[in-house]
């Protein structure tokens, strides 16, 4: 068997991030990848004749724009596109809708509520300030606040400072943001329903915690902090769906020398000696090297493929206890064409964005309520896109692909296993939510995939279906993600390493993760990083 | 206008009476003015129906700082244990009852690792509760605009933290801002374990096993045992024999109270307090003022919002204050009997949360303004203990009730009747039989001890002790070493740091940080 | 129910038909969301109007607030620096807002219409913060932005023209007073007010008789050689008067997202507005604060050497930059060259000699100047008849 210098464990876009930068460090590196194609959760399939399901991860923001420049992804072909946009209908047939250009989002506010339309500038700058603050360090190891090591103890200071910059009453603002709910913020904002609704959806997506859970405006901070071109909180979709971010990583790394190895189901990491040497796959093939690289979430990474003999029990312990909860599915539906809905003209720039139904916070919450109750929203949130209105390479022309994100489902049923006729039960819950807002909506679907959880982690390998690799509160962040003592890539193991969303900075296809562990493996080799550092906000 | 006094303190409640005591013994002329007739606040003793008295807000006594206690000499001024080291016992239904008393629990089929997984997680949580002591014991530092004070005490505390070791470290600030309902599955499978300590989490507070910060919640009430109470304790004559100690104290002190003086304003002028009006339109001139009464009372209706910056008001208005706990005061022609219960444990405090969904859900309805069709409860029967609160042989039941909406739909009156009824229910299930022992009943609804004892919203600990409003943020930025707004004015109740419970150290911290800053206040 | 996109399209004012009309250039800008004219035939010419016959500018989109009930007095005065109880009925004063940290959100002019009866006029949107300000007060705010039509009416024949309008007696308004006269059954209030430092009034009126009066204005007004003027020769004669424009001269502190980019009161050179002798208002604390401690910047009018404006320009002491400049122009009327610049204490008192490092292009050439220049006391353009009661005739 031959003898890399580096393995990476799954080929999602962390993975391959990771990858790219070790192969330009000069390393011989693979990628094990267990389907049959690459991407993991940043993926575009064809699942019905002609049409490109971007069926995990559906838009891009957080993807870090220096390594999209490094590792040269346009070149490989990687386009974002801005889409602008967004609604949430009204039940009572109105809506909300979202536009990029500043008064005139505050004439559609002002529809609402003068005084929101108000506060949402207001909102914005305070919002931002949250984000200037955070931006720096998502290029950069989390420090770790129990070390006495000087790399820490700087990384620490800069960390400190930062916060200081920001004076008494701004950081009071910031320790008040990241222990607040996203409802209880939004309050001390908004007065209308459907605003907050529409704005606090993003305090939950991807998070078993609702929107009065203390702790959710960092959520929110989490899907503003990316950028489209400099364009702070702006979101696009990759062209031909997010399978093209990972396609281009892939062609980066080949170009660097790397290999990809698919259908290579990792049965668990070699250790040796107290040394990471390699992996064994389910078909008895074995890998060396002297550096195994996880891409999978910590639940997998622990509990799965590694044994338990080679590991601290704390490590077993704290991977029991990491919290990756499965809080979301998915329906992605090919349409005959565009549907209409109640109130908005199908030219409306807003039916470019994002679409919502839950038009209170109350029924945000309410949804979440059936979640700890193991057992799917009946009213869920849904967060809605049509990329095909923006991108033409994923549908024949005139037909449509939707892309439908849903919450809250959770891992199990009362405890059990989802069923099929619980799959159906929870499909029609959201089909008829849409449906409800759109008359001709039911009679255009061509094909609809359902993803629950399970369906989610028995293809992708997401632990309970979480899009995160582990939930984004407090307790998971900076110094604490995936655990603390392990934040900053290096494994309990000599050799092994990861690198998936499970570690700082977090989920939401930002590949930052994949490239800090490099920089870290880099550094372990006494190599040269090849990792570019952040760009500094202005 | 009356003779000056150097401070005119408003409400005497026990922190306000703590404060009130250390500044007249600084030396200061101090007048406390309290609305109500008698002193004490919210420890009270409320005569509910004739003859039948029972604690009103607070029912056990287990935080009060030593120091404190000891500074007041509150036993030379009457105070008297009617029990002390009560345990908790966690109700079943069918009689399995679980008894938890300091690091020990028994019954309720707890298995032997569960009770070892307790022993352990009880002894890590005292670590942790011994330093959030520490700082509750000095004013919440601030952080940029910090003087030496504040480096010292975080320096302290940084200290603390480091020598708890790295793992104790790393744990603690994993766990301190989410739920018990995680923490609860990290460590334990018994159901009325779980349910147990998570209701100690969320006591007083609008919140539900699975709300993040929950945690610090647990961790705050634990600080009672750091202060060397080993379990709850009981009055006797009620809560309010505490502050009627604790004005004795302070007369003794040389603190002047006046009661039923309800003041009607907190005067200013040019950013400094000239002193107050009393509801009667008497005005009391003094150069510092303090109030025990809420942040948002001492603002919104004393101060005025009109006579503070937008921003300050902006706050005020925005300070999380929605009670969510309710009171029920049953008059028993007898002693009640629980399933499974023998008398002697009828004397402890007896709680129903038999899992943390139970919890859960009976906090999902108050998100909604609903009251719990299945509440959480926190009883005592004090005249186990205390016969003198019930004619010879009845008996007085108190149970604290999680949850109750301020302001539900349609009003209280539409509810209140059908509310009680279903709380009565809900101890029926465990004492069956007891409805018929019922003479008189009193519910009081969080908006009855708004008006009752001044509390805006209901809110126990006089705002939300959520990890947005504690510590450095406490009550809101720019408030939070006790001074506030004006030069002179400063708070020492419940809503500045640390925070409610009867523990007396918003009080006593207040009045040194009014000591220090001496003529420059 | 209202629904429709057709509400959030691109605005223009009552008089915009007449505006569009007499838009030659046809270009336009945006302003609050606004259609609105960045020049109508030649900048020059328009600032010449301005400043030797009568200028009219249409300032719909500035953002009105209506204050009224019996706290309006109390309110404002909690709201802002100066002390509104000296502005009497019938008077208008200009101030400036702060925030806890007596860093100014906006300036603006305050219309006491009558008792208990205020218009508030800001360069920014200011509904929430006034909603905010309001806790504790019995008042109603109304956002009436786009019920009153307003056009500034200004310079030395203004007066002239718009008592040939009809407007008898106007000649008796004082400066920073206000009247009210009958405009076709309609009230039209007529404020002697602007942002050119000139003679000049500004007229409010209810928008359906907004094209009826842009008629009979023009129309009265042809001897006295009126014309529209649009936003950039409203700028080169607000430089010249010494105006500051919140969004250049200054960050409105609430959209302030770096910390410390906000100013005071005192750095911008309006310490003036501030009556620290008032009990309570908002930045009071801190302000009194800064007066202890010093400010960290000074507002310094530049009478910069040469003729090329120092837009953008970096202000040194020596080889040490010690300011930046916020606003720059030639000034035709003054012949001089000005700036207005955010020096850092302790420079930039009145007379001292600063350099200001001047980048400018002709022909893709890029030259740069190291243009000396002093600080001056007064803004470069000041005419008596702007003071004077009546103005007298041109």
């Amino acid at each position: 068997m031959k003898k890399y210098d580096a393995i990476v464990i799954g080929a999602g876009h962390n993975g391959l991030t990771n990858a790219a930068y070790l192969a330009k460090a000069g390393l011989d590196v693979a990628v094990l990848e267990r389907n049959s194609y690459i991407g993991g959760a940043t993926v575009s399939r064809e699942l019905y004749k002609d049409w490109t399901y971007t069926n995990c991860s559906y838009v891009c923001s957080l993807l870090r724009p220096e390594i999209a420049r490094d590792l040269e992804l346009p070149r490989h072909g990687l386009q974002v596109v801005p889409y602008g946009g967004g609604v949430t209908f009204k039940r009572d047939g109105d809506y909300y809708g979202n536009y990029y250009d500043h008064n005139r989002q505050y004439r559609e506010m002002s529809r609402h509520s003068k005084r929101d339309a108000n506060a949402y500038e207001r909102y914005t700058a305070d919002v931002m300030k949250q984000t200037r603050l955070i931006r720096p360090f998502l290029l950069k190891r989390p420090p770790d606040p129990t070390s006495l090591k000087l790399r820490d103890l700087r990384d620490l200071a800069d960390f400190a400072g930062s916060f200081m910059e920001m004076g008494e009453r701004g950081l009071a603002d910031t320790l008040k943001f990241w222990t607040k709910s996203v409802g209880d913020y939004l309050c001390e904002y908004f007065e209308t329903d459907v605003i907050k609704a529409h704005l606090g959806g993003s305090g939950i997506i991807g998070t078993a915690l609702g929107v009065f859970s203390p702790g959710t405006a960092y959520v929110l901070l989490h899907h503003y902090m990316g950028d489209v071109d400099g364009n702070v909180g702006s979101w696009g979709v990759a062209r031909g769906g997010m399978g093209a971010v990972s396609g281009a990583l892939a062609k980066s790394f080949q170009a660097f020398g790397g290999e990809i190895i698919c259908d290579a189901d990792v049965d668990r990491i070699v250790v040796r000696g107290g040394k990471a040497t390699g992996v064994a796959l389910k078909n008895g093939d074995e890998y060396h090297a002297d550096v195994v690289v996880s891409n999978l979430d910590p639940k997998r990474t622990f509990l799965d493929v590694m044994d338990v003999q080679d590991l601290p029990a704390e490590v077993v312990s704290k991977a029991e206890n990491f919290k990756i909860r499965g809080s979301s599915g998915k329906l992605n539906i090919a349409l005959d064409g565009l549907p209409t809905f109640h109130g908005l003209d199908k030219s409306s720039p807003l039916m470019l964005g994002d679409m919502h139904f839950s038009d209170s916070l109350e029924r945000i919450e309410r949804a979440y309520d059936d979640w700890k109750d193991g057992t799917w929203s009946k009213d869920p949130y849904v967060d809605m896109l049509i990329p095909t209105q923006t991108d033409p390479s994923m549908a024949p022309p005139g037909k449509h692909m939707m892309t439908v994100f849903v919450q809250y489902a959770p891992p199990k049923i009362n405890g059990g296993e989802w069923t099929d006729a619980d799959k159906d039960g929870f499909e029609k819950s959201v089909i008829d939510q849409i449906a409800a807002h759109s008359p001709d909506f039911k009679d255009l679907i061509l094909h609809c995939e359902t993803r629950t959880p399970r369906e989610i982690e028995a293809e992708v390998g997401l632990t309970e279906g979480n899009i995160f690799q582990g939930e984004l509160t407090f307790d998971q962040l900076l110094f604490n993600r995936p655990f603390p003592g392990y934040a900053q890539y290096r494994g309990p193991v000599q050799g092994m390493y990861m690198c998936g969303s499970g570690t700082h900075p977090g989920g939401g296809v930002m590949a930052a993760p994949g490239a800090n562990a490099a920089r870290e493996i880099l550094h372990d080799l006494r190599k040269p990083s090849t990792v570019p550092g952040g760009y500094a906000d202005d | 206008m009356t003779d000056n006094y150097d401070v005119a303190l408003v409400g005497a409640g026990h922190n306000g009476l703590v404060c009130a005591t250390y500044l007249a013994r600084a030396g200061k002329k101090v007048l406390v003015l309290e609305a109500n007739t008698e002193p004490g606040g919210c420890a009270a003793t409320r005569e509910f129906a004739p003859g039948y008295s029972v604690s009103a807000c607070a029912q056990w006594l287990n935080q009060l700082h030593p120091t404190v206690a000891r500074d007041l000499a509150l036993e030379n001024h009457g105070l008297q244990w009617a029990a002390r080291e009560l345990a908790s016992i966690s109700l079943d239904v069918d009689g399995q009852h679980l008894t938890q008393r300091g690091d020990y629990v028994e019954g309720g089929n707890i298995t032997a690792a569960d009770s070892a997984a307790f022993r352990k997680f009880h002894a890590k949580t005292t670590r942790y509760a011994k330093l959030l002591a520490r700082a509750f014991e000095a004013r919440a530092p601030k952080l940029v605009e910090s003087n030496l004070t504040d480096r010292l005490t975080l320096i302290k505390l940084g200290l603390g933290l480091k020598m708890m070791g790295r793992d104790d470290m790393s744990d603690l600030m994993r766990i301190i801002l989410i739920n018990m309902y995680d923490v609860m599955e990290e460590n334990f499978d018994n159901a009325q374990l779980k349910g147990l300590l998570s209701l100690d989490s969320l006591l007083g507070s609008h919140m539900g096993p699975r709300t993040p910060s929950t945690v610090f919640g647990y961790l705050y009430r634990r600080v009672g045992e750091v202060f060397g109470h080993a379990g709850h304790a009981q009055v006797k004559g009620g809560m309010g024999a505490l502050g009627q100690a604790m004005a004795a104290s302070a007369r003794a002190a040389g603190v002047e109270i006046r009661l039923s003086s309800a003041v009607a304003s907190i005067d200013v002028d040019a950013g400094r307090v000239t002193g107050v009006t009393l509801a009667d339109g008497e005005k009391i001139s003094a150069g510092i003022v303090v109030s025990n009464a809420d942040p948002i009372t001492t603002f919104e209706r004393l101060v005025g919002l009109r006579n503070l910056e937008t921003d300050t008001a902006r706050r005020v208005s925005q300070i999380r204050c929605t009670g969510g706990t309710a009171k029920l005061h049953l008059a028993l022609n007898g002693l009640p009997v629980f399933t499974g219960l023998q008398e002697r444990q009828l004397g402890q405090r007896l709680v129903i949360a038999p899992d943390m969904n139970y919890i859960e859900r009976a906090f999902n309805a108050v998100k909604y303004k609903e009251y719990s069709t299945a509440p959480a409860l926190d009883i005592s029967i004090p005249t186990v203990h205390d016969a003198g609160l019930a004619p010879a042989g009845a008996h007085v039941l108190s149970a604290i009730v999680q949850f109750a909406p301020y302001a539900p739909q349609g009003g209280w009156e539409a509810h209140r009747e059908t509310f009680t009824q279903l709380v009565v229910e809900c101890i029926a299930r465990y004492a069956p039989g007891i409805e018929q022992q019922i003479v008189a009943s009193e519910l009081l609804t969080p908006a009855d001890l708004e008006r009752d004892y001044g509390m805006t919203g209901g809110h126990w600990h006089h705002g939300e002790l959520g990890m947005d409003q504690v510590l450095m943020m406490r009550p809101f930025p720019g408030a939070t070493q006790y001074n506030a707004a004006f030069d002179g004015l400063y708070l020492c109740g419940a809503g500045a740091h640390p925070g409610g419970g009867v523990m007396g150290l918003a009080g006593r911290n207040a009045a040194r940080e009014i000591i220090k800053r001496g003529a420059a206040a | 129910m209202t629904t429709g996109s057709d509400d959030t399209m691109m605005l223009t004012t009552p008089f915009h038909s007449r505006i569009a009309a007499a838009c030659e250039l046809n270009s336009w800008g945006d302003w609050m969301g606004y259609t609105t004219p960045n020049a109508y035939t030649d900048v020059e010419l328009e600032y010449f109007a301005v400043r030797n016959a009568a200028g009219v500018f249409d300032l719909t989109p500035m953002n009105k607030y209506r204050i009224t009930g019996t706290d309006a007095e109390a309110y404002l005065n909690r709201l802002v620096t100066r002390d509104v109880s000296k502005i009497g009925i019938g008077r208008v004063g200009y101030t400036v807002w702060c925030d806890e940290a007596g860093q100014v959100m906006d300036d603006g002019t305050i219309f006491h219409l009558a008792e208990n009866d205020y218009r508030i006029c800001a360069y920014a949107r200011a509904t929430d913060w006034l909603h905010w300000s309001a806790l504790g007060f019995d008042v109603t705010i109304e956002d009436e932005t786009a019920e009153v039509a307003a056009l500034a009416v200004q310079g030395p024949t203004s007066c002239a023209a718009l008592t040939a309008m009809g407007l008898v007696g106007l000649d008796q308004l004082k400066p920073f007073g206000l009247t009210e006269f009958d405009f076709e059954g309609e009230p039209l209030v007529v404020s002697r007010t602007g942002f050119t430092g000139d003679l000049g009034y500004e007229l409010w009126i209810a928008p359906h008789k907004a094209e009826a009066l842009w008629d009979r204005l023009f129309e009265s007004g042809e001897p006295y050689l009126i014309k529209p003027f649009g936003t950039h020769a409203l700028e080169m004669a607000r430089i010249e008067a010494g105006f500051l424009q919140a969004g250049v001269d200054f960050m409105p502190a609430e959209e302030v997202v770096r910390n410390g980019r906000s100013r005071s009161p005192f750095e911008l050179g309006l310490g003036w507005l501030v009556d620290m002798d008032k009990s309570v208002f908002n930045g009071r604390r801190a302000l009194q604060q800064e007066l202890a401690r010093g400010s960290r910047y000074r507002f310094a009018i530049l009478d910069v050497d040469g003729n090329k404006p120092a837009n953008h320009s970096f202000i040194l002491k020596g080889n040490k930059q010690v300011g930046t400049v916020t606003s720059a122009a030639w000034c035709p009327t003054a012949k001089s060259n000005v700036a207005f610049a955010q020096i850092e204490m302790p420079y930039g008192a009145v007379g001292e000699e600063l350099v200001a490092e001047i980048y400018y292009q002709r022909e893709l050439h890029w030259t740069r100047v190291l243009a000396p220049c002093k600080v001056i006391d007064a803004p470069v353009f000041s005419h008596p008849r702007r003071r004077a009661t009546p103005p007298g005739n041109f």
